[in-house]
């Protein structure tokens, strides 16, 4: 008989009975996000695909609501185990570290291509109709882990600053506070942390932006107070404690297509055939349990992206 | 050097080669090796195999710097202590990691360069733990000498899949790579010559 570990379990018992009540909210989420509608930008952009019907109770299509949940990844290994680069390389010392990380106040500025610029307090943003997502985040490091996020489509955020005619990329940036980052003085990046994403890509019903896991709010090692989270690409699309999005008209530069530009793309779509340069992405050790499980190709998403991408030849946009 | 002294120099290696292990059974026994075991395990493994590595390849650059020759004794254990640590290293991968899915395995060695010339560094030292057998060594006899050269480029293998592990340079396999290069450059005959007359005008 298969040995379960009582870490493995606690977190969740306890978290499941949370849940009850976030999900009821989530019903609530699901009907207005049924009647928005992605706004026509540009040629480029195809609009994000419809919502696919919610089953009573959830927020979500239950395939992707329901499929991990038995295994979830324990609240302190997703706290535990973080790579946040402006605090530190090690992935076990940035919980630590970012004890004691200021995130209020907070703004981010959205801008750039858009017909309604602003710039959003915390209060703005918790103020979008939270609900829960969960999704298996998959690094480029071969490891993955299923999460919880609290949090809401980022076309929400979008629909409401009106991305222009021309806008077809959206650039994110994370804060750059050399006071509270001892990262920050190690060169292996540009600071500040870049990323980017294609609009419409942007606009698609899985990516949200999360401002908490487990119930609670984002800990400052998961990017609090707000970060991205794009499931079916590898975790370092998912930019942390973001400050500033901008809509633009060029493919962003991305902090780690700058660093090594032929081992990290723009579009980083976790593929199991499509190997690093130096490591094979065809499995991926899950953390939590000591066990690895074969990469699927877009982590999972296959279903609901690989839309997104007809006709790319993924190997040379990797 | 004294016979004390490299007794003591002896036993020191022994202790300091078997300690790291002693160390890090200690952490799994108190569950500190964090959320990844398998990942720390395997990484310090390695990073104990490099550093030993290194260090077999010390008494030879002592003999050809200062002109000692007694420590040459000592690049069989810290050899045999590399190939140990390398050997624990592919087995935590192997069996803890992969728990011997060969399919995986395959998979894993054959798309990654990394690991490619972490299996072409293994294999060149398990060819010379096992003709460092002191009867084989002696039925081996000139050639030896030349198949045990092999530790160089086996040393940069391991070096390489050092560096191939992290998604950005870090300072600790650089600077390993640092040592190596240096353990090597006094090896070139000219610069060994050049030392070897330093020393005589001294």
């Amino acid at each position: 008989m298969k040995k379960i570990d009582s870490r493995e379990i606690t977190p969740e018992h306890v978290y499941l009975n949370r849940r009850q009540l976030i999900r009821g909210m989530g019903a609530l989420a699901a009907a207005s996000l049924l009647g928005g509608c992605a706004p026509q930008s540009g040629p480029e952009a195809t609009p994000s695909p419809p919502a696919p019907a919610a089953s009573p109770g959830t927020s979500m299509p239950t395939a992707v609501a329901e499929r991990f949940d038995a295994r979830l990844t324990p609240l302190e290994d997703v706290a535990g185990y973080n790579n946040f680069y402006e605090f530190t390389l090690s992935k076990t010392k940035v919980a630590e570290l970012a004890e004691d990380f200021e995130t209020s106040p907070w703004q981010i500025r959205v801008g750039g291509l858009v017909d309604n610029p602003m710039t959003l307090d915390l209060e703005d943003i918790m103020a979008f109709e939270q609900e829960e997502r969960i999704y298996r985040m998959r690094c480029v490091e071969a490891w993955s882990m299923v999460i919880p996020w609290r949090g809401f489509p980022l076309s929400a955020l979008l629909e409401r600053v009106e991305p222009s005619a021309e806008a077809q990329f959206v650039r994110f940036e994370t804060l750059e506070d050399r006071e509270q980052m001892p990262g920050l003085k190690s060169n292996v990046l540009d600071w500040p942390y870049v990323e980017g994403l294609r609009l419409d890509e942007a606009m698609h019903d899985l990516t949200i932006l999360a401002t908490g896991l487990y119930g609670r709010d984002l800990p400052p090692q998961n990017g609090a107070p707000v970060r991205l989270v794009v499931p079916w690409k590898y975790g370092f699309k998912s930019i942390k404690s973001i400050v500033k999005i901008e809509l633009v008209d060029e493919m962003p530069v991305s902090s780690w297509m700058e660093a090594a530009p032929n081992e990290y793309g723009f579009y980083a779509n976790v593929n199991p055939d499509v190997p690093h340069p130096r490591w094979s992405q065809a499995t991926e050790r899950v953390i939590g349990t000591g066990e690895r499980r074969k990469t699927e190709l877009f982590n999972g998403y296959e279903e609901e992206v690989a839309q997104l991408y007809e006709g790319m030849d993924l190997e040379e946009y990797f | 050097m004294s016979g004390k002294t490299v007794h003591r120099v002896a036993l020191g290696i022994h202790v300091g080669a078997w300690a790291p292990l002693g160390a890090l059974a200690w952490m799994a026994w108190q569950g500190h090796l964090g959320p990844v075991p398998v990942a720390v395990v395997t990484r310090l493994l390695g990073r104990y195999a490099l550093t030993l590595l290194l260090l077999s390849l010390v008494p030879t650059a002592i003999r050809i710097v200062f002109g000692v020759t007694a420590t040459a004794r000592f690049r069989r254990p810290l050899g045999l202590y590399a190939f140990f640590y390398a050997l624990l290293h592919v087995m935590a991968f192997v069996w803890l990691d992969y728990r011997l899915a060969l399919d995986l395995l395959i998979v894993a060695v054959f798309q990654s360069r990394r690991e490619l010339v972490g299996l072409a560094a293994f294999a060149i030292l398990t060819v010379l733990a096992v003709t460092s057998i002191p009867s084989l060594a002696k039925r081996l006899g000139r050639p030896w000498k030349r198949i045990h050269r092999s530790v160089y480029p086996a040393a940069f293998f391991v070096v390489l899949h050092a560096i191939w592990n992290y998604k950005e340079l870090r300072s600790w396999p650089l600077f390993a790579g640092a040592v190596l290069l240096l353990l090597l450059i006094v090896r070139i005959p000219p610069v060994t010559s050049l030392l070897r007359r330093w020393r005589r005008s001294e």
